[in-house]
């Protein structure tokens, strides 16, 4: 089961965050933190799998992250989650995202025009996750014909 | 389905976004988004952390405004939401609009209820108050006949929703499982699993309707359920063994490629569905031979379609090895799967590669040479960039160590924890290398160094097992008393030398083990003076740096070695220094000390050389005492009141002016004035239990150093375990040959391949030897594969184990006990009470207690229940106390069962009291109708059988199941061949209640044939109460006093009666006639009864009126048991 799913930048500024699981506000705050420490020191040419120990439910979790461009996803699992399988939904979700918000184009003007646009990404990126049921997308939504590549993602900056 | 996805994700952020595309014709919409928009831009514009706080609280308090005008619309209110959401993200409170979003829910058009779902669900966390308002709004919009409605209000549901409204939408929900829509469908299986994750209890009755839900036409539907299925079958496995035909055919079709085009993921089908059906025929195929022989198909298909062409694929892959390796084993798959574990293991993508170690380390305990196979790989691992990489290498490594490659491995394992900050790392992993140093250590030297480094590179976060362990291990020693020696006096040594080294600050922890061992063992020293040991400890107890509890430790270990020592300068010194402390624990040391220096004598009797784990005779309950109490309560001295009376006084004192004298109230009334002996072992008792809760109070103060020092250990008698270190003994030369065989062969292939290689590859095929060494031979697998099961090398066993003959002993007194009669043996133990000073008989009882307790488990149990009382001192006199009384139980049982089945043979079930017969199934042909007989030693169930059809039946059989709590404990005529045509026929269930509870549903079910041979089934259950199960308890006055102190678990209760005076005999007889209770005597206003559950838990109960209230008060030996029955009481009285 996925726990949390985390997106933050290169400087550890988050841009959704969503716990399914209940935590105090500091908790969460703390979670995001430590998880952007333990993340930002691994380079990208090793691998995407983490314990994610004390941090958040003990030894059963793992962190699995992804690097695009700017941005960190990381989803913190349960040992139910396959990892590699995980890692793929990843890229469904950014896959989704940015297919969400190209058919918007005005979402990347935003981007584009002023920084503050960024910040409202969560609120957006959370009512669309939330709305379709997080684990549930990629197995109901072809994207098998998409060419949207995850570089496109750069423009988010 | 997809496209309505599609539709909500584009429609989504039309919501929000500034232009949408249509244009933003509609004005409110533009307003709105310039709004939102407004604020984001304001707030990056801004500078300061200070500016951004301003601005947002206006923004909150003008938001505030408006949410509670009455004359905001609901499309503004939509649009204040946003904002809200928006505030609330920054970390501002939006409190102040929670109840307005779920107003919103509740009342807006379908953009409105949306966002106010989506604000709650943003807003509140599950247990939320306002939560409950939303309940309402759910449970109209799931009745609604919009599609769009129903939706929001499945998908809220599965992401907040309070537990206890569940059974208010549950039909609703369950209703909508049969919708026409799948995506409703969908969204109804999710929000069951919803519930099921939050409360399995309710949706237990609906298991037959997700069956349905995983054969829907709709895959969507069927994945959904799925996720069900999974945790279910995780809980409990067996009970859904019959669906692997199902699972496996679901898995052929999605291998099959059978699935809709949609399902596809870079032309995988459905990849994250396979990788679910994998994992639940993983947990159904587990030790299952019949199922495994199902999957061994659609496994290999997998295997086989699994082409390797995207990272997706490598996900199913793995899954498939995993299943394949934990199902019942088929060779054939195997070999399919080793050589996929190849193909991750030796990918150059790191993810893989640490998939591939992971595999491993699952598959090495059933495959040992794939670990040599691989050896190469994991040797690179080893030094891989990637912590994480090597940290799972360490992970497989530690699956294979054995007494040859122990070292290697080990000496790996500290150098990464040298590296390693992590917390949570360097816990687990030093939890590793002290498991294997105490299980494969090759020599003391080695042995105490590496402890020393666990310790002291562990620090204080290391699991306090660790110590404690080390500690007895060292205590305890081994067979060879020759090494055993060495091994302290190594300890010691280096100890000391670490000591030396100035400036070095060593984890508290590892001091106390230091000062420990120090204050045990110094005396092994020839040429170091105690008072030199002492000096250092001395230098210890003054460095500020170490913590109180840690000081205690060292005192501790001074205190051992002065009666060693000649001069005590240093004591003298180390006593005024403390005497003054402000810790009180500290004082208290240095005072004891003091006293104890005077007395020289007394001093090395109580602290004796190294004897640490010989057994110290304890007087539990203060015996010694009774004189100094005797004379006490002669003098006028007011008996010992255990805490919760006294406060149960005050309370009742705070109420009512009482004149009567308090006292442990019966007894000074009903037993004192006899002047038994009784008297007195009363107050000793008393006494007694006064010690022990002052001994868990010294627990609560940081006394854990000391407790540990005046022997958890020495309390108990040494555990030896001769027959198990034999086997190690004999085990491991055996072991040895096949390791130097398998030696011999690497090396030599190491020899042969490392004559073209360069330098630093020898070096690796080194390692690799020296690590791999002992694998890959037959025998050494079972070794190797069960590393828990098998017999430890120096550990001993933490268990105190019996000797057989002592076993053997105890169960013959056991048998003794079981055939003296119920009554008899009643006093017989109560005769063994009396006399307390008999120590050792009582502790043989009550250790006997034990043995028959635990002889129904598992010989597993057992031992745990051993270990458990034997690791904590303090608690096995409390237990002990309260267990004597505990032999009767199980031989009771059996006592009992086996009169009653004679005579429930013979004699005419009418003489006792019975309950009118209750239909409790039927149908056309037969009906089954009960009453319960309730017999003096058990509960008998008479079902009788009726025949109402004009045929006849033929092999009837009517069979009850055991329950959670209840055991039948014989059955009589279960079967009968032939049933003529309406005739009755009557079968006998006795039930015993083996766990109290107020009530317990027994189910069964009878099968017979009609005479074409067609055979049915008919089920039935029926209630049976706690009542059902109490007999009176005949017990005289002065027996009960007895057994009443004996008893540790009490409740208490007050409850307010109108009519005090006439309150007592009327509760009494009211009780007698109701719960079948024994009244013992009526003393003034106090009552005494007793009964006891069958078999034969006695409880007994104290009634006081006074003034208004009746207090009630109960004792048993069963911690459970009065809870219960305080609630029938209290169901008898206020009904009366």
């Amino acid at each position: 089961m996925i726990q949390a799913v985390l997106v933050f930048n290169n400087h550890g500024k988050p841009r959704l965050v969503r716990f399914y699981q209940r935590f105090p506000e500091e908790i969460q705050q703390q979670i995001v933190r430590e998880t952007f420490h333990l993340v930002l020191k691994r380079d990208d040419n090793i691998c995407n799998f983490l314990e994610g120990g004390s941090l958040i439910g003990g030894s059963d979790y793992k962190l699995i992250y992804r690097h695009y461009a700017t941005l960190y996803f990381v989803f913190c699992v349960d040992s139910s989650e396959s990892e590699l399988g995980i890692l793929d939904l990843i890229q469904v979700f950014v896959e989704t995202l940015d297919k969400c918000f190209e058919n918007v184009c005005e979402l990347d003007l935003i981007f584009h025009m002023d920084k503050g646009g960024l910040s409202a990404a969560p609120a957006r990126a959370v009512s669309a996750v939330k709305n379709i049921n997080l684990p549930e997308i990629p197995r109901n939504i072809n994207i098998g014909d998409l060419n949207i590549k995850v570089p496109n993602l750069s423009q988010f900056v | 389905m997809s496209d309505i996805v599609e539709k909500t994700l584009t429609a989504l952020p039309g919501l929000f976004l500034p232009n949408p595309p249509g244009g933003g014709s509609a004005a409110a919409k533009a307003s709105f988004s310039s709004r939102l928009g407004g604020l984001i831009r304001g707030i990056t514009a801004l500078t300061s952390k200070h500016e951004e706080e301003k601005l947002i609280q206006q923004e909150l308090s003008s938001l505030k405004a408006t949410v509670s005008a009455p004359a905001t619309t609901l499309k503004m209110m939509k649009e204040c939401m946003v904002r809200l959401i928006y505030c609330e993200m920054l970390g501002y409170d939006a409190s102040f609009g929670y109840i307005h979003a779920i107003k919103l829910a509740q009342q807006g058009n379908l953009f409105e209820k949306r966002v106010g779902y989506l604000a709650v669900s943003l807003f509140l966390h599950e247990n939320h108050e306002l939560l409950l308002l939303l309940v309402n709004t759910v449970v109209k919009d799931l009745q609604s006949t919009n599609l769009v409605e129903v939706c929001m209000a499945l998908t809220i549901v599965s992401q907040i929703f309070p537990r206890e409204m569940i059974p208010a939408v549950l039909p609703l929900i369950e209703d909508k499982l049969q919708h026409s829509k799948e995506i409703i469908r969908r969204k109804a299986v999710l929000a069951l699993y919803k519930f099921h994750l939050i409360a399995p209890n309710q949706v237990q009755h609906i298991h037959i309707k997700f069956r349905k839900a995983l054969c829907d036409r709709d895959v969507g539907v069927m994945a959904a359920s799925l996720h069900i299925y999974l945790r279910m079958i995780k809980e409990n496995s067996s009970g859904y063994k019959d669906l692997t035909g199902s699972f496996v055919a679901i898995l052929k079709q999605v291998v099959g490629g059978k699935l809709p085009i949609d399902f596809n993921y870079h032309s995988v089908p459905a990849p994250w569905l396979q990788i679910q059906l994998l994992r639940i025929l993983r947990l159904l195929g587990k030790d299952d031979q019949r199922t495994s022989e199902l999957m061994y198909d659609v496994l290999d298909e997998s295997l086989r379609r699994a082409e390797l062409n995207h990272n997706v694929t490598y996900a199913i892959l793995f899954e498939c090895v995993h299943t394949v390796y934990s199902i019942y084993p088929k060779l054939e798959l195997l070999e399919k799967a080793a050589k996929c574990i190849g193909k991750f293991v030796l990918s150059p993508k790191i993810n893989l590669k640490y998939l591939g170690l992971k595999a491993l380390t699952y598959v090495i305990q059933q495959d040992p040479s794939l670990a040599l196979q691989h050896q190469m790989t994991i040797i690179e691992c080893l030094d891989h960039p990637d912590p994480i990489v090597k940290r799972e290498t360490l992970e497989l490594l530690y699956r294979i160590t054995n007494a040859q490659n122990i070292t290697v491995i080990v000496h790996k394992m500290l150098e990464y924890l040298h590296q390693s900050k992590e917390e949570y790392i360097i816990i687990n992993l030093v939890g590793k290398i002290a498991e294997l140093a105490e299980k494969y250590a090759p020599d003391n030297a080695w042995f105490i160094q590496t402890m020393n480094a666990v310790f002291s590179v562990g620090g204080d976060v290391i699991h306090p097992d660790i110590p404690n362990n080390f500690l007895r291990l060292l205590a305890e020693g081994f067979d060879d008393e020759i090494e055993d020696q060495q091994l302290r006096l190594y300890a010691v040594q280096s100890y000391l030398t670490l000591l030396d080294v100035e400036n070095v600050f060593y984890p508290q922890k590892f001091i106390q083990v230091m000062s420990w061992v120090l204050g045990e063992y110094s005396c092994l020293l020839d040429k170091e003076m105690p008072e030199e040991v002492i000096t250092k400890l001395y230098k210890l107890l003054m460095n500020n740096s170490i913590s109180s509890e840690t000081k205690a430790w060292l005192i501790s270990a001074v205190t051992k070695l002065i009666p060693q020592a000649h001069s005590s300068n240093m004591v003298e010194k180390l006593i005024q220094e403390f005497t003054v402390s402000l810790d009180t624990c500290m004082r208290q040391h240095a005072f004891e000390l003091k006293h104890l220096q005077e007395n020289m004598e007394l001093m090395k009797s109580l602290l004796p050389v190294d004897k640490s784990c010989e057994d110290m005779v304890i007087d539990s309950s203060l015996s010694f005492l009774d004189g100094f109490v005797a004379e006490g309560l002669s003098q006028g001295a007011a008996p010992y009141k255990p805490h919760h009376q006294r406060q149960e006084e005050k309370f009742s004192q705070d109420k009512v002016l009482n004149f009567e004298p308090y006292g442990l109230s019966f007894s000074s009334s009903g037993f004192t004035g006899r002047q038994s002996p009784a008297g007195i072992s009363l107050g000793s008792d008393i006494s007694g239990n006064s010690a022990e809760t002052g001994l868990k109070e010294t627990n609560s103060l940081k006394l854990e150093g000391i407790k540990k020092l005046w022997g958890k250990e020495g309390y108990l008698p040494k555990k030896e375990n001769k027959l198990g270190d034999e086997i190690e003994a004999q085990a491991i030369p055996q072991e040895n040959v096949i390791m130097e065989n398998v030696d011999q062969t690497i090396t030599k292939k190491d020899k042969s391949q490392s004559l073209t290689q360069s330098k630093e590859e020898k070096e690796k095929q080194l390692l690799a030897s020296s690590l791999f060494v002992g694998l890959g031979s037959e025998s050494t697998i079972s070794l190797l594969g069960k590393a828990d099961n098998i017999s430890q090398f120096r550990k001993k066993s933490k268990v105190k184990e019996i000797k057989s003959g002592e076993a053997s002993a105890h169960s013959m007194t056991g048998s003794s006990f079981s055939s003296l009669s119920n009554e008899s043996y009643e006093d017989y133990y109560l005769d063994t009470l009396q006399d307390r000073g008999d120590k050792e008989l009582i502790k043989k009882i009550s250790f006997n207690s034990e043995l028959l307790d635990s002889q129904s488990l598992t010989e597993l149990p057992v031992v745990e229940k051993l270990s458990s009382c034997s690791l904590s001192a303090p608690s096995l006199f409390a237990d002990s106390n309260m267990e004597i009384f505990q032999p009767s139980q199980s031989t009771a049982a059996s006592v009992a069962s086996e009169i009653s089945l004679v005579s429930s043979l013979s004699e005419d079930p009418t003489e006792h009291l019975r309950s009118d017969l209750k239909e409790v199934c039927n149908n056309e042909t037969i009906s089954v109708s009960f009453y319960k007989i309730w017999k003096d030693d058990c509960l008998l169930m008479v079902s009788s059988v009726c025949n109402k059809s004009s045929s006849e039946l033929k092999s009837i059989n009517l069979e009850i199941v055991s329950a959670e709590n209840f055991k039948i404990t014989e059955q009589l005529g279960s079967c009968l061949p032939v049933m003529e045509a309406e005739s009755t026929k009557s079968f006998q269930h006795s039930v015993q209640m083996e766990k109290p509870c107020t009530e317990g549903i027994l189910s069964g079910f009878v099968k017979y044939q009609i005479v074409d041979n067609h055979s049915f089934q008919l089920e039935f259950s029926v209630t049976l109460s706690l009542l059902d199960f109490i007999r009176p308890l005949k017990i005289s006055t002065e027996d009960f006093g007895k057994l009443w102190l004996s008893f540790a678990n009490d409740v208490k209760q007050n409850i307010k009666v109108s009519d005090s005076r006439a309150a007592l005999p009327s509760a009494l007889k009211t009780l007698q006639q109701n719960l079948r209770l024994h009244v013992v005597d009526i003393i003034g206003n106090e009552g005494l009864l007793a009964c006891q559950l069958l078999p034969s838990i006695p409880c007994l109960l104290h009634f006081r009126v006074h003034a208004d209230v009746l207090a009630l008060w109960f004792r048993s030996s069963c911690s459970a048991l009065p809870d219960y029955l305080l609630y029938q009481c209290q169901k008898v009285i206020e009904g009366s």
